[in-house]
């Protein structure tokens, strides 16, 4: 073993410190693993803090009638049955209790009349289904289990960022990194790793996603040998803000529509009657989204290209107590009171469905010691998850894959950390700097941006992806030639240089990942191929493995669903 | 469209110097915007803390025209433009490089606090009425302003003794728990030293989550202590019941 490199070993390793890594590194502590937690920031910052509405759960605090069956259902219909049933079945009866597990360790949710957990409504769930702490919901989340991790005691790696994944033969043994505040590089030995990293959201130009999101664990994963699946299935959330500038992007929480509020164009129409007659506002996140998209591209858009979002009928006191942080987004950036004026939104980049492939029980990747949950996993969400169904995701899968780890680790023999690795990881680490001359980073990444906003966007088409795979490939040319100034310490320049190489692995796995799925499911809209293909696309997911330098992108049948849970899909209500 | 200058501290724990930086104005455009300018176009190498951009993870403060500020909140149209707008690093923590600075003593100190315990066969049910003043603490996004102004850090540097206004937020969160069985009061007196804080009301002030920090928190939690170890039939009590 090399000791050019601070070296530390733990049985588990959890890459990401948002819901999804903690819950998980909870569990592994739980069953008697020594564990770690890597986070890119500081702790406490992820992205979880910024999810709002709220967590879902079929608690039936506030309607009576709901059930997991319910719950389960929804979700598959939210995510147009392409869902793992499996992950769908175990989110929906387990959300509860993770939900009851929370307020153990200290979390206050807003409270029904009667003292229990009150619940909101939100879209595509058929019940008040959303635990919540007014707009607040992550931070309290993210609150709670950080503190509980703290007290348990998990060693936290805060501000290092991985790069390379560690093998041994074709199992996992651990991560290398650097710290971002010196610079130096870090061998993180352990003998089962979660990747709980989060989403890809940097990659285009209007997102909710914080620079963090830039496809790390899944480009890790990837390069590792482990497969992805499901892709091309990016959600667009329908309400970010369009003005000012600055703050495009940022998301507007679907809670306001869940507390009432109505979408309207330029001329005052309530254009979700056209769309979803039924749902209206409240219906999914894909449809919401389309429907604002086609309001501004056919002239009826806001002032600043968007729709209008009212909340003002409702008492101001009202609006002030269940959307505080909202009311502050708006008078803050954008000089509007929500409690007097509609709010301007339009689609934002927000959340990949897809992700790492992994076992419903287990979250394991197809790699041996390798693991994934949250957003950087695929199945539970089908072609669109349903807001709410995020957080829940977090605590169900976060804790399986934390007890799947530590149980892996306690069998498992140390693996082999092989030198070679690291100075084939180093290296590519540092060679921007040797460059005399090249391009920067920020330069490309706002390339990058405008190459999957424009082309691998809301609405697609054949001849927009196909010309997108190739300015990717120009980009990735260019990528080859960046180069970073100044020195190692602290040096966002050179930590983005590093973080581009994920964004164009996954941003091409994105592209021809919906290149090849001829229909329009969820969140994946093609104008080419507008109908639903049950026959041949709902019954398959788009499976992605590295094969050397080439994506193998195969298409595998989706598993039959059991009767039982047939019959729950065809039930009315 | 017109032009601001920025004036942002460029240097590590060795020293540095403020560096000027002109950025062209955008509507609405907030001082992370203009840090972001610079990043992108001018120096790559710039150092900041962020994440969420709209002040829901306190990653992004910074002294800001000399005041203590999240500069993802901090408008660039409510500064006055005649002359350059300052940023430099929150000066109560050591600067790493720029305007990033070594905050980890903080979670130091998160590590003394007992964390929720709940009382014994408690029926988890609680009355909204009763978990407000509650959520109000758990509103905090840790960005530490209220650290970085409190003069007993700022200028008294009792990083040893004090725990400072966010643990006090923090503490008051689980002693007003309606659940919650533990008591903290011993550790605010010895470990926490919550007895320097004489209310200047400095935390509060710049707290950009509205947190009353003195009124709410810290004054409830000083009168516990008070109470349990200052009140003579207090310890009366404890002296015949034995309890320390």
């Amino acid at each position: 073993m090399n000791t050019k490199y601070e070296t530390h070993e733990h049985d588990v390793l959890v890459i990401g410190a948002g819901g999804a890594g903690l819950r998980a590194a909870i569990e592994a502590l739980a069953h008697g693993a020594k564990v770690a937690v890597v986070s890119k920031s500081l702790l406490g910052k992820a992205h979880t803090v910024m999810a709002e509405g709220g967590v879902a759960a079929a608690m039936s605090n506030v309607d009576k009638a709901d059930s997991w069956r319910t719950h389960f259902r929804d979700t598959m219909r939210g995510g147009k049955f392409l869902n793992n049933w499996r992950m769908a079945q175990l989110h929906a009866q387990e959300a509860p209790d993770r939900v009851r597990e929370l307020e153990q360790w200290g979390a206050i949710f807003d409270r029904t009349s009667d003292g229990e957990i009150l619940q909101r409504a939100f879209g595509g769930h058929t019940y008040k289904r959303l635990c919540h702490v007014g707009d607040r919901t992550g931070l309290e989340m993210i609150r709670t289990l950080q503190d509980r991790g703290v007290s348990l005691g998990f060693d936290v790696f805060m501000e290092c960022t991985i790069v390379k994944l560690l093998t041994d033969g074709n199992r996992i043994v651990g991560a290398f990194g650097y710290w971002r505040e010196s610079g130096r590089f870090v061998v993180l030995k352990a003998k089962a790793v979660v990747i709980a990293s989060g989403g890809i959201g940097k990659m285009y130009r209007i997102t909710s996603n914080s620079w963090e999101y830039t496809a790390d664990g899944m480009a890790l994963a990837y390069e590792a040998g482990a497969e992805l699946q499901d892709m091309e299935f990016v959600q667009f959330h329908p309400t970010g803000m369009v003005w000012p500038p600055g703050v495009q992007g940022i998301l507007v929480t679907e809670a306001v529509r869940g507390e009432g509020g109505i979408l309207r164009n330029k001329n005052g129409e309530r254009f979700m009657e056209k769309y979803d007659p039924k749902r209206m506002e409240l219906s999914t996140r894909d449809v919401v989204a389309r429907s604002i998209y086609t309001e501004v591209r056919e002239g009826r858009g806001s002032e600043h290209g968007g729709a209008y979002l009212d909340i003002s009928h409702k008492p101001a006191e009202y609006v002030k107590s269940k959307l505080p942080s909202m009311y502050h987004q708006f008078k803050e950036f954008a000089d509007i009171d929500i409690t007097k004026q509609p709010m301007e939104v339009g689609p934002t980049c927000h959340y990949c469905m897809g992700g790492i492939r992994v076992e419903a029980e287990t979250a394991q990747a197809s790699l041996p010691g390798l693991f994934a949950a949250g957003e950087a996993a695929a199945g539970l969400h089908g072609a669109n998850r349903l807001g709410g169904n995020s957080l829940s995701d977090l605590l169900v899968f976060g804790r399986r894959a934390g007890m799947a780890a530590a149980a892996y680790a306690n069998k498992a023999s140390a693996g082999a950390v092989h030198d070679d690795q690291i100075a084939d990881a180093e290296r590519a680490m540092l060679e921007p700097f040797e460059r005399k001359d090249g391009e920067n980073p920020y330069a490309i990444h706002r390339d990058l941006q405008e190459t999957m906003q424009n082309l691998v966007g809301i609405f697609r088409v054949e001849e927009d992806l196909k010309k997108a795979v190739v300015e990717l490939d120009k980009l990735k040319q260019r990528a080859t030639r960046m180069r970073v100034e100044g020195s190692r310490l602290f040096n966002p320049g050179w930590h983005l240089s590093r973080d581009m190489r994920s964004m164009l692995t996954i941003a091409e796995i994105v592209t021809r990942s919906a290149v090849l799925r001829q229909e329009s499911r969820g969140a994946h809209s093609r104008l080419d191929f507008p109908a639903l293909d049950d026959k041949i696309w709902g019954k398959q997911n788009n499976v992605v493995s590295r094969d050397g330098d080439n994506v193998n992108i195969r298409q595998v049948p989706t598993k039959e669903l059991p009767p039982e849970l047939q019959q729950i899909l065809d039930e009315d209500k | 469209m017109a032009d601001v200058t920025l004036e942002v501290f460029r240097g590590n724990k060795e020293g540095g110097q403020a560096k000027q930086y002109s950025v062209p104005i955008a509507p609405g455009m907030v001082v992370l915007d203009a840090l972001h300018y610079i990043q992108g176009h001018l120096e790559p190498d710039l150092a900041v803390r962020w994440n969420c951009k709209a002040a829901k993870c306190g990653s992004c403060s910074a002294e800001v025209n000399g005041r203590p500020r999240l500069t993802c909140k901090t408008r660039i149209d409510s500064l006055p433009h005649d002359k350059p707008i300052t940023v430099y690093p929150i000066k109560s923590f050591p600067v790493i490089k720029d305007l990033v600075t070594d905050v980890s003593w903080n979670y130091q100190v998160n590590k003394k606090i007992q964390p929720f315990t709940p009382k014994k066969d408690v029926q988890w049910k609680m009355q909204q009425e009763d978990v407000d003043r509650v959520q109000e603490f758990r509103k905090c996004i840790e960005c530490f302003l209220c650290q970085n102004v409190c003069h007993v850090l700022r200028d008294h540097h009792k990083k040893e003794e004090f725990g400072g206004p966010r643990f006090f937020v923090r503490v008051a969160g689980l002693e007003m728990h309606p659940l919650d069985g533990a008591s903290r009061t011993k550790a605010l007196k010895e470990e926490l030293g919550i007895g320097y804080c004489n209310i200047t009301k400095c935390c509060t002030e710049v707290c950009p989550e509205d947190i009353h920090i003195t009124d709410n928190a810290i004054i409830p939690l000083k009168e516990r202590v008070v109470d349990e170890y200052y009140d003579p039939i207090m310890r009366l009590v404890r002296k015949i019941t034995g309890a320390s």
